[in-house]
């Protein structure tokens, strides 16, 4: 088969629904409410293993926490 | 394991030194030396640590591959000038043709100088933006030091040493004359091996992760480093007329090469300067604005929706071509679509902002930020509107095109850039802040002015020329010669170049504000987490 036909078969067949299917499939992914938890926690990834200073013993009070000093009490990013 | 490196040093230099005498072009023998003199100096260096006891450093126990990063941020600063002066150059090139020296021919005419400015910025400037940042939040949405241990510096070497082989090509005529990918045959077999070191070195960091999850800036940056190796390889394939030579042959031809060119030229934009940067955006924004990312479900859209469509988008380059019109139409309809995407995203990077806007009136970095993504928002506008077939016929050819890749580049490429460059500076070299915050209003506010003065004169002129160059009389005779449009153009070319000083002003006011950031400080040591006990950081 030309090159031309194989690729144009691929084009308009069972791999275009197959990419829609997944593209789909990853957009239902990203609103299912049982992922919530997943989602906050991968959001809130930036402000953790970032803050270890010097003299820093595992509390906030000593590390100065960045996340912890700021207010996400209005946190709707999930 | 010494003696095996001193065995293939030694085949290299001889290799480099073969290649240097026999070369059939000047440029290829000025890099078989180069690559001669680097491999033997590699040998002398291997061949002096022979047989001597090795001692694990402990300094870099438990903290983050900070090195690296380091070395990142100064080739970023230093190529972006670079690229900076001399794509202002040429635009005066444009304006007084006399600046095409006598004296400098071939060597310094626009023809040549123009892909070293293009690379410059976009491949050296924003390549090195991207390793780093990349390199940073990887360690640091991961919670480990970088995966391969040197193999870091390999990947910034190797991509240095890509860099000046492109660029010293370009000046000696060494050029396969694709757009974006013009180093020959034997540059982009070195950035291969380079690149999948990369993929390696990312990937591996991101499998050792102490986290559950892969932080969304990190798909990013992982969808950048693969497309790119993939594009790479496909529009690079070519056949060396001589291995002694650096001229080679496509193995595309016609319409295919020229839709293979655009696949890998438009999808250069889509994930080397937009996919890499979004990773940047994701990661810094919210760490700059000290708060979580507006909503992680539009990013995952972001994500998919971007990835999905971009790679679609390469044929609305070829309207009114020999290319089929359901594929240019198909690149359209793809260009079009890709509009939501991209102000998804840029919603998302605008609304973390969301209760902590009062930042903007005291943060230059933050408002670099913020302005980068109102720069992205427009352009990723522009771009899909003149991706219509009729927008095209009036903008395409024209310096329309010119002005619309300067404002998604200077503004959003550039402006991120620069406000990542302000916030990593200070942390990696263990100070507060940069040396000076008015420093960097100024150099906002030149970079914006900059970027004002480029687009709206690259819009006047470009819809000029295109209504110039279509203007017909009763007869059905073109009205304007095309010498006519250049002369038309000559005022809008002096204010473009105005803009580009602009620019480069505000990027030496930040190469000096750098510079004394940087002088006197010591490096920073960053401990990984659960790790602090052992960690002795330098502040």
């Amino acid at each position: 088969m030309e090159t031309y036909s194989l690729l144009r078969e691929i084009a308009d067949s069972w791999v275009l629904l197959a990419m829609f299917g997944f593209f789909l499939g990853a957009g239902i992914w990203a609103y299912l409410p049982s992922q919530s938890g997943a989602r906050q926690d991968a959001s809130m990834i930036p402000f953790r293993n970032d803050q270890v200073k010097a003299g820093c013993k595992g509390t906030c009070a000593t590390c100065a926490c960045e996340a912890a000093s700021y207010n996400f009490e209005d946190q709707h990013n999930v | 394991m010494d003696y095996v490196k001193l065995i293939l040093l030694g085949l290299v230099t001889l290799i480099a030194a073969m290649a240097a005498s026999w070369g059939h072009d000047l440029a290829y023998q000025l890099h078989a030396f180069l690559i001669m003199v680097i491999a033997f100096a590699m040998f002398i260096w291997v061949l002096r640590n022979t047989d001597e006891p090795r001692q694990a450093d402990p300094t870099q126990d438990g903290i983050y591959a900070d090195g690296v990063i380091r070395a990142g941020v100064i080739a970023t600063a230093f190529w972006g000038t670079a690229g900076f002066l001399v794509g202002t150059f040429i635009a005066f090139q444009l304006a007084f043709p006399a600046l095409n020296f006598d004296w400098g021919q071939p060597f310094t005419n626009f023809g040549r100088l123009r892909p070293l400015h293009t690379s410059a910025v976009i491949f050296a400037f924003g390549g090195n933006a991207l390793i780093a940042t990349s390199f940073y939040v990887v360690q640091r949405t991961s919670g480990v030091r970088l995966w391969g241990g040197k193999a870091g510096w390999f990947v910034f070497w190797g991509y240095q040493l890509f860099i000046v082989l492109a660029a010293t090509g370009y000046l000696l005529g060494s050029t396969q004359s694709k757009e974006y990918a013009e180093p020959e045959w034997y540059v982009d077999l070195w950035l291969t091996v380079v690149w999948l070191t990369y993929l390696a070195v990312f990937l591996g960091t991101i499998v050792k992760r102490r986290e559950k999850h892969i932080y969304v800036a990190n798909w990013f940056y992982l969808a950048f480093i693969i497309t790119v190796a993939m594009l790479h390889v496909v529009n690079n394939l070519s056949i060396p007329v001589s291995i002694w030579g650096s001229k080679s042959v496509q193995v595309f031809s016609g319409v295919q090469d020229a839709m293979t060119q655009w696949w890998y030229g438009h999808n250069a934009v889509g994930f080397f300067l937009t996919a890499g940067f979004l990773g940047m955006m994701y990661y810094f924004v919210p760490k700059q604005a000290g708060r979580p990312v507006y909503s992680y479900k539009l990013s995952i859209i972001h994500f998919w929706a971007l990835i999905f469509l971009y790679i679609w988008a390469g044929p609305h380059h070829l309207h009114y071509t020999a290319l089929p019109d359901w594929a240019s139409t198909l690149g359209m309809v793809f260009s079009i679509i890709l509009w939501m995407p991209s102000w998804g995203g840029m919603i998302n990077g605008l609304m973390t902002l969301q209760g902590a806007w009062d930042k903007l009136r005291t943060d230059p970095i933050l408002r670099m930020f913020v302005l980068s993504l109102g720069f992205y928002g427009m352009s990723t506008f522009e771009g899909p509107m003149m991706s219509i077939r009729a927008v095209n016929s009036l903008s395409h050819y024209t310096d329309w095109t010119i002005g619309h890749v300067h404002s998604g580049a200077l503004g959003w490429n550039g402006m991120i850039t620069f406000a990542c460059l302000y916030f990593l500076t200070p942390k990696l070299w263990g100070r507060k802040q940069m040396y000076s915050m008015s420093a960097i209003s100024w150099h906002f506010w030149l970079a914006t002015l900059g970027i004002v003065l480029y687009a709206a004169s690259m819009w006047v002129t470009g819809i000029m020329e295109g209504l110039m160059w279509r203007e017909v009389d009763d007869q059905g005779f073109l009205v304007n010669s095309f010498a006519d449009t250049v002369s038309a153009k000559f005022p809008m070319y002096v204010v473009r170049g105005l803009g580009g000083i602009m620019f480069l002003s505000g990027a030496l006011i930040m190469v000096w504000n750098m510079w004394m950031t940087i002088r006197g400080a010591q490096p920073a040591t960053a401990a990984l987490p659960g790790a602090s006990a052992t960690a002795t950081p330098a502040e």
